[in-house]
């Protein structure tokens, strides 16, 4: 009976697990594609500022962070898939997420300074619970660069 | 205090140098917001509680970066860094380090 009842209680956060896990996902997604295009205007540069053909002012250091879990039916397919290996797609869409969400975070933060261009930009996941991350099952990135106001000089 | 992690800030001319400066702080989320994040794992999600801790924990060290780049005379840090650890469980460390360094027009 007890067995059971375990079992049940696996099958049920198996269901939940998997509904919520995927209009959640379905739900963010369609929130980072709609602030991607709005915040679209700010340029990101991974290199270092270019100073010869940019002029800018007001630099300033901006950072973006976000903090994303996996649902319950993810990872016991992850489980499953450790057996045999291979690409884990379940853990794909949740990094991808939770660094799309830092980034835009970041790009919020320097358009609301009225800045449009980001420079040397550096991605870091981080590793803020990783005691109990093999509880939790979350990705953490933490994203920043530094922001300014620029325009092209015309090249002579 | 103007921060980039660049080598300089733009549009501005660093006049001299005066070593590095850091800032660390050791945070630890609380019991009830644990159990929340256990819940989230069920359904999945944004754990709000932990960005929450996450962008607290930075910003405390950037504030205390900062401090110690104006008790040395400084008016701009560059080069800045960041670099995060897990010193025990439920317990993070956020630590920020640049140059200090003093800046004109």
């Amino acid at each position: 009976m007890e067995f059971l009842i375990q079992v049940g209680l696996v099958v049920a956060f198996l269901f939940l697990g998997f509904v919520f896990g995927q209009i959640a996902e379905k739900r963010h997604y369609k929130s980072i594609i709609k602030r991607e295009k709005t915040y679209g205007r700010v340029m990101m540069f991974g290199a270092k500022f270019p100073d010869s053909d940019i002029s800018a002012r007001d630099a300033s250091l901006v950072t973006g962070s976000a903090v994303v879990s996996i649902d319950y039916f993810k990872r016991f397919v992850t489980g499953l898939r450790a057996i045999v290996g291979g690409r884990v797609r379940s853990y794909e869409t949740l990094v991808d997420r939770a660094r799309r969400e830092a980034i835009l975070r970041m790009k919020q933060q320097a358009d609301d300074l009225g800045c449009n261009m980001v420079f040397n930009i550096k991605i870091e996941t981080a590793s803020i619970s990783k005691g109990a991350g093999k509880a939790i099952g979350s990705v953490e990135v933490l994203a920043y660069g530094t922001a300014v106001a620029g325009s092209e000089t015309p090249s002579t | 205090m103007l921060l980039t992690n660049l080598e300089t800030v733009p549009g501005k001319k660093i006049t001299r140098h005066l070593g590095l400066v850091q800032g660390s702080t050791v945070r630890a989320k609380h019991f009830g917001k644990d159990i929340a994040a256990g819940f989230k794992n069920v359904f999945g999600g944004e754990l709000k509680a932990y960005t929450e801790l996450l962008s607290e924990a930075r910003d405390e060290a950037i504030d205390r970066m900062k401090q110690e780049a104006s008790s040395v005379g400084a008016n701009a840090v560059v080069n800045v860094r960041f670099s995060t650890s897990s010193v025990t469980q439920g317990a993070a460390e956020l630590f920020a380090y640049g140059t200090a360094v003093v800046v004109e027009d």
